[in-house]
């Protein structure tokens, strides 16, 4: 924390102290970006400077083809005034439907405005930084870097900056933007009636949306449906993780045992689950399992039922499922990484294990696992959290059902077997289309996905004392 | 071993062979069980005398009449058009994926650490949040329905730089030292990436390009809602699922098995052809973390 003040006083009184030793050039820079640049003949990089001063201030005030970044930002507070109604159409002379403002322009490109600020913020900065460096470089009577030396640089020293320059901009506009945006939706009443269908028109809503998911009276009130889901998300992650850790490493043992022929044939079987698209595979199984599917049509030849059972029908039959169908998916993973950590493990280990006369059993309870643990520990964490959001296995098995007819929301029905993030997923797409909802759902997973990874994080072996098994 | 039984006799000896013998049926069940269902879909494939789902697995009447009904229907198009997707994702993810691991395992800059960690973060929101806005802005876009395509490989790649993880954990084997020696030779970053880190790192890039290669095949959730209903802009896993539903089934069913199949053979295909590769990338990926 005092680094963090310290940083900040820095930053201060170098901001001003360059202004107090800047010559006129500097001190020019502070209103014209790129002055300090320009003018003492780093022509390209001082342009540049300025016509990206000139174009923020433009877009701001003017617009560029479109509304200015100034009518944006005015608008976010209210997210637009005036609703759908009927407009005067000179060319046509009649009456036409006009939708006016549209709130999810003005909440997106409001958002990008404020982006588009900081952006401005820290180039001026950097420009002031650029200015003072100069300055200092032509008074130790050096020469200053030309634009050919920059572009030089960026294939060299600064070739970092040409190399994350796409991927950290797609990973801003595709996943930075949206997820701003969708956290400020949680405080508004966007649906899909406000989304065109009625109107453009929502607005803010405070805490209004957290406080409908955590209340727990009330005929389809969302408290308990919540609470239910969550536990579900949890007991399906304990699971999915745990059965398919166990036996993954059971299977890497066995197959890697020795006295165990033909290896490379077993574990190819193995992979072959994993070469083919999930998808297949997932719909498939849940198909074979349906009323009239594969699995019935046998156990009713046999005689053990008399009439179809419906699996994907009862609550229980339908989780056991997902959790035995997620061990045949899972388990060839587990026994490919185990296979490359067994291999690992220092054989001498097991001579010395041996020599003091440790049975097979004792040997795999006291090397073998407490080093797969201490190396697989953070894997386990991340399948942990993924298994939480584990979208495709559980909807292209079971859609979340069966119908839980004592969980019915304002934004429908929700099943035995549904996730957060399935229950989120149709929110977005039910006939509501309560967009808020799936967000406050949203933030939800991240924070209880944030916790559980900072706890068990901080007490995994491999964290704690790192070099123990080493 | 062989120490171990001599001195404990036979007793020790059978006792092995009956382990042995224990897990060579474990392992014959588990591979019956886990090979069934690509036996049962094969065979589904061929029936011809009924187009539903039936009790029994070898069909009475074989046929290709399954196969030959997918060029009627719009299966060709989705085949079409998660074939282009896989092909351009498995390029442009690679080459961001590249960059970035390379950028993080090679230099030291001082937004380094906190990106990493702003990533991490990032990486905790469930990713369909995003999907909303995604799918309006590329509406207003024109991208999506019946022009999803261009629009999904847009999604795919944009934020592929946060999955790069395993291919930095392979850069960080690769000893500093070497770029050092290179550089003093006078060698620029480029350079050094090109000719030297990237022939020492084929295991990981081929790698990378298969993983990259494989998700527009297997991805649900993005093509379903971004094409949204429109089956011109469906990909295979989308549209085979729309053949199961409740009023689809009973004429599609043996023709979704035909169609899998037919999405299943170069996948699988390929993918065995480079299987090493890929346990290399997934067992070193878990092992660094």
């Amino acid at each position: 924390m005092t680094k963090f003040f310290k940083a900040i006083k820095n930053e201060v009184s170098d901001f001003f102290g360059t202004f107090a030793k800047g010559d006129f050039k500097t001190r020019l820079s502070y209103v014209v970006m790129g002055a300090g640049n320009f003018l003492r003949g780093q022509l390209v990089r001082g342009f540049i400077f300025l016509a990206f001063e000139v174009l923020f201030f433009i877009y701001m005030f003017m617009g560029l083809g479109g509304n200015s970044g100034c009518y944006w930002l005015s608008m976010l507070p209210s997210l637009g005034k005036e609703g759908p109604g009927e407009v005067y159409d000179e060319f046509y002379d009649q009456y036409v439907y006009a939708f006016n403002d549209n709130s999810f322009q003005i909440l997106l490109y409001g958002v990008l405005t404020i982006f588009l600020i900081v952006a401005f913020v820290m180039s001026w900065r950097a420009n002031i930084k650029q200015a003072k460096a100069a300055q200092e470089t032509v008074a130790a009577g050096k020469k200053l870097n030309k634009f050919k030396d920059d572009l030089k640089s960026l294939v060299d020293e600064g070739f970092y900056k040409t190399l994350l320059a796409l991927p950290v901009t797609g990973i801003m506009v595709f996943t930075v933007l949206p997820i701003v945006f969708m956290i400020l939706v949680a405080f508004t009443n966007y649906d899909g009636t406000h989304d065109g269908y009625v109107t453009n028109l929502f607005t803010w809503q405070g805490l209004k949306n957290f406080k409908t998911l955590f209340a727990m009276n009330g005929s389809g009130s969302y408290g308990k449906i919540f609470l239910g889901i969550l536990g579900w998300t949890i007991v399906w992650a304990f699971f999915a993780t745990f059965s398919n850790y166990f036996l993954g490493i059971l299977t890497a043992l066995m197959i890697n045992r020795k006295t165990i022929k033909f290896k490379k044939v077993w574990r190819t079987i193995f992979v072959l689950t994993i070469a083919i698209p999930q998808f297949i595979s997932l719909l498939y199984v849940s198909k074979m399992f349906d009323k009239s599917g594969l699995i019935n049509g046998f156990l009713l030849k046999w005689g053990v039922l008399s009439t179809p059972y419906d699996f994907w029908g009862h609550a229980f039959s339908a989780r056991l499922l997902v959790i035995l169908i997620n061990i045949w998916i899972g388990v060839p993973y587990l026994m490919l990484i185990a296979t490359g950590i067994l291999l690992n493990i220092p054989q001498d280990l097991y001579e010395a294990a041996k020599i003091d006369g440790a049975s097979p059993t004792q040997q795999f309870r006291h090397i073998t696992m407490p080093y797969m643990l201490f190396i697989t520990g953070p894997y386990l964490l991340t399948s942990f959290t993924g298994n939480m959001n584990n979208f495709n296995v559980i909807y292209l098995l079971s859609a979340g059902g069966p119908t839980n007819s004592a969980a019915t929301s304002a934004a429908g029905s929700v099943g035995y077997t549904d996730l957060l993030v399935t229950w989120l997923f149709k929110i977005t797409t039910g006939a509501e289309s309560q967009y808020y909802m799936a967000s406050v759902i949203g933030i939800v997973i991240f924070i209880v996905v944030s916790i559980i990874t900072l706890v068990v994080y901080n007490l995994l072996p491999s964290n704690k004392n790192e070099g123990d098994l080493q | 071993m062989s120490d171990n039984t001599k001195t404990k006799g036979l007793g020790m000896k059978a006792k092995r062979r009956l382990g042995d013998t224990a897990i060579y049926i474990i392992l014959i069940i588990m591979s019956i069980i886990w090979l069934t269902p690509f036996v049962c879909i094969v065979l589904q494939s061929f029936r011809v005398e009924s187009t539903w789902q039936v009790g029994y697995v070898v069909p009475q009447k074989w046929g290709l009449d399954n196969y030959t009904g997918l060029l009627n229907t719009d299966f060709v198009r989705w085949y079409g058009n998660t074939f282009l997707m896989a092909i351009c994702v498995s390029v442009l993810q690679t080459i961001i994926v590249l960059c970035m691991s390379y950028t993080l395992s090679r230099f030291r800059f001082k937004l380094r650490k906190p990106l990493m960690k702003f990533m991490l973060i990032l990486g905790l929101f469930p990713g369909m949040l995003t999907m909303i806005i995604l799918y309006r802005v590329l509406k207003d876009m024109g991208l999506t329905m019946e022009h999803a395509v261009p629009g999904l490989i847009l999604v795919y790649i944009a934020s592929s730089g946060m999955g790069y993880y395993i291919t930095k954990g392979f850069f960080d084997t690769i000893p500093m030292s070497l770029d050092e020696a290179a550089r003093v030779d006078g060698a620029t970053r480029l350079q050094v990436l090109i000719q030297m880190i990237m022939p020492l790192s084929k295991s990981i890039i081929i790698y990378t390009i298969l993983t990259a290669f494989m998700g527009p095949w297997g991805d649900f959730i993005f093509a379903k809602y971004i094409s949204f209903n429109t089956s011109a802009g469906m990909n295979v896993a989308v549209g085979l699922y729309s053949w199961l539903s409740k009023d689809m089934i009973a004429s599609r069913y043996t023709m979704f098995c035909a169609g899998g199949v037919i999405v299943a053979i170069p996948v699988t295909i390929l993918f065995m052809c480079f299987q090493r590769y890929y346990v290399e990338g997934v067992t070193g990926g878990s092992v660094k973390g």
